[in-house]
């Protein structure tokens, strides 16, 4: 990578204005309010853009861009489907008692509408698979600073050798997201999230321009796709074999809009964390709506650079990207346009599938197109927007894995009835015992490859059940802690036994393709083939959020419920619906959620 | 007292000039090569300068500035009303 000091300068610039950013903000920070929730002092707009960015991190920027070569514009839906409902949902009817409760975090909510033993199952789970996001995320970023040889140069003026690239971006990155966050709290976090956003638009804008302008625009690029249903998001639709994402309507509406979408968008603590931080019920309500808006339109950011990546004509072996010294493998490229073959890390060989076909690294489509329109200088942007929205996805990862441990770990089990100032002192403990398990996981998780795949995994596993727990938490006032958190345990098995006992198409049983059940019991072969690994996980997702639901029904109808009155606030019947007096028709929730939900169809209908 | 969007508009000036400034010392075969041609650092980053400058003024002018919660009347209030929720023991029995 052909790397200047013009780039290398514009990321120390974005280093110093982090690291300033955490140190201008220490003394604003001294309750544990402060530390953990921003004193709930921010405007709707903040917290709206932080909304988001918390959620753009490795898997948005890079697995978009690699979905979209590998699926096309379809992969949209996973914004416009995936997030648009749910976030419009979650804005509308769930935060008012996210909100209204003052619970701290979202297990608290748990705690308040149900019991400990529910609090206590979704904080473990949570905290678990929170630090385990924030190493992958460390992990993606410094493969890709190592494999793109992007602080070689940086390197090899230092006389280090580069071998210890990979360790090296991993502690300094850890190093910078654990100063300010100890330094600024989730305030530190926020802004950095809205500079990350910004960031992002600064570095991809110029890439889709460039891009379409090169291909000779929309239409251009509709001529030369591989498959003329990568410019059209609901073609194919009508089963798994037309569908380039392998999956039906049913199964897509059901499985990525319903469950999974609303499980994410709707009980994530990482998430709903920027939206508890508002300054207002009415801001806190508008936090996902707003939010909504530039997520609908980043499917062209994000998404269009894959689209564009694997409909160009593949370059010379060994010409993009490898630059710059004696490399150990050249790139190899097939018929994926930009994208190149997958090599394995052991064997310095192609990856090869079951039926002996070359794998390809979808994941580098982004930064492929990245190194082929940037000169030095924008190339530098180009990858500060990347950096940032790995260190912005961690940074998020570990805030709210800090919550949690404090207030609902440590404040409920281990300590309780401390001081204000012991807390905010556990919260930065917290904070660097966060950053030290993600650096572990990082490298544990290293040798994995389809990152966004195995992610997706574990949110269908833990996320699915879970909205159905709140679901019924804050609409029937009848579900009880019982009902709650047997249904969790069920729902998240039936997840683990669904996936179990399939397969996806051209893969061997193993603990991430699935089909592992079926074989420790001898079973002769596993009890379906899904046609993509997308589609087995959202059919996962479906029976566990069902499982989920029917169990937390059947057991709460036959265990005693809570007297009303200590429920007010946290579930609709009993709680006063808000009245939305604010002036103006985009300060008015209800209002603002039609007009995205309406932008959103449009979307929809062009994209046909 | 620190309203975000001066950081954000200081970090896209001092982004911005870099690229301006580099631009034209960036070899034209390097724009042929990557940007087709168009010397995108120039103009891409005045675009960033100004957007930078922007948010700056935006920010010098606006109140989103973000205080401790011990500072304001709002903040304290609040800060009483979770302390007088914990001492009460939250809601409700613990589990059934």
């Amino acid at each position: 990578m052909h790397l200047t000091y013009i780039d290398w300068t514009i990321m120390l610039v974005y280093f110093v204005f982090v690291l300033g950013i955490g140190f201008w903000l220490r003394r604003s920070i001294r309750t544990s309010t402060d530390f953990f929730l921003s004193g709930r002092s921010l405007p709707a707009w903040i917290t709206g853009l932080a909304f988001i960015s918390a959620n753009l991190g490795a898997q948005e920027v890079i697995g978009m861009g690699a979905s979209g070569a590998k699926y096309g514009i379809s992969t949209s839906h996973f914004y416009w489907i995936g997030a648009i409902p749910a976030m419009v949902f979650v804005g509308i009817f769930m935060m008012p008692f996210y909100y209204g409760s003052r619970a701290r975090s979202v297990p608290e909510y748990l705690k308040l509408r149900y019991d400990e033993k529910t609090r206590g199952f979704n904080a473990i789970t949570f905290a678990i698979m929170t630090v385990f996001s924030s190493g992958i995320s460390m992990m993606v970023m410094a493969k890709i600073i190592q494999r793109w040889h992007i602080f070689d140069g940086v390197f090899a003026q230092l006389n280090i050798a580069r071998a210890n690239i990979f360790d090296a971006s991993i502690v300094i990155t850890a190093i910078i997201v654990l100063v300010y966050i100890l330094l600024g709290g989730l305030t530190s976090a926020i802004y950095n999230e809205v500079l990350q956003f910004f960031l992002i638009v600064a570095g991809f804008l110029p890439l889709v321009f460039l891009g379409l302008k090169n291909v000779g625009g929309w239409d251009g690029l509709k001529s030369i796709v591989p498959n003329e249903n990568f410019v059209h998001s609901w073609q194919g639709m009508g089963s798994p074999e037309t569908s380039p994402l392998g999956v039906e309507w049913f199964g897509l509406a059901m499985g990525l809009g319903f469950v999974l979408s609303f499980g994410y968008w709707c009980t994530d603590f990482l998430v709903v964390q920027r939206a508890m931080a508002a300054d207002s019920m009415s801001a806190a309500r508008r936090t996902p709506l707003i939010a909504a808006v530039p997520k609908m339109f980043f499917p062209f950011l994000v998404i269009i650079p894959g689209i564009i990546a694997v409909s160009l004509p593949a370059p010379k072996a060994s010409g993009e990207g490898t630059g710059g010294g004696a490399t150990v493998t050249e790139t190899q490229f097939g018929d994926k346009g930009l994208v190149p073959i997958k090599v394995s890390e052991t064997t310095d060989q192609p990856v090869r599938n079951k039926d002996g076909k070359v794998e390809y690294d979808y994941d580098l489509a982004t930064p492929m197109m990245l190194l082929h329109y940037f000169p030095t200088g924008m190339l530098g942007i180009g990858l500060t927007a990347l950096l940032a929205s790995f260190m912005s996805g961690m940074a998020g990862n570990v805030t709210a894995f800090n919550t949690v441990w404090t207030y609902d770990i440590y404040q409920s089990y281990i300590h309780p009835k401390a001081s204000d100032r012991h807390y905010v002192w556990m919260g930065r403990v917290a904070t660097v015992v966060g950053v030290a398990i993600s650096v572990v996981a990082a490298y544990v998780v290293r040798n994995s490859d389809n990152i966004m795949d195995v992610l997706q995994l574990v949110f269908g596993f833990v996320n699915a059940p879970l909205f159905a727990t709140f679901l019924l938490g804050m609409f029937w006032k009848r579900a009880t802690g019982h009902g709650a958190f047997l249904g969790l345990i069920s729902g998240t098995l039936a997840a683990a036994i669904h996936q179990g006992l399939t397969l996806p198409i051209g893969a061997t049983a193993s603990f991430i393709k699935g089909g592992w059940l079926a074989k420790a019991l001898g079973m002769s072969d596993v009890l379906h083939v899904y046609s993509k690994d997308m589609a087995q996980n959202f059919w996962t997702a479906i029976f566990a959020w069902t499982t989920c639901f029917v169990v937390t029904i059947a057991v709460s109808l036959v265990t005693k419920p809570r007297e009303d009155k200590e429920l007010v606030g946290l579930v609709y019947s009993l709680t006063e619906k808000a009245h939305d007096d604010a002036k103006t028709w985009y300060q008015r929730p209800a209002t603002l959620g039609i007009v995205v939900l309406a932008m959103a169809v449009i979307l929809n209908i062009v994209f046909w | 007292m620190l309203d975000i969007r001066v950081p954000i508009g200081l970090l896209f000036i001092v982004l911005g000039a870099i690229l301006a400034i580099a631009g034209p010392f960036v070899s034209q075969q390097a724009y042929q090569d990557h940007s087709l041609g168009i010397n995108v650092n120039l103009w891409w980053g005045l675009v960033m300068l100004a957007f930078g400058i922007f948010m700056f003024v935006l920010g010098r002018r606006g109140t989103s500035a973000v205080r401790s919660t011990e500072d304001s009347p709002e903040g304290r209030r609040l800060e009483e009303t979770e302390e007088h929720r914990e001492r009460e023991g939250g809601q409700g029995p613990r589990g059934h």
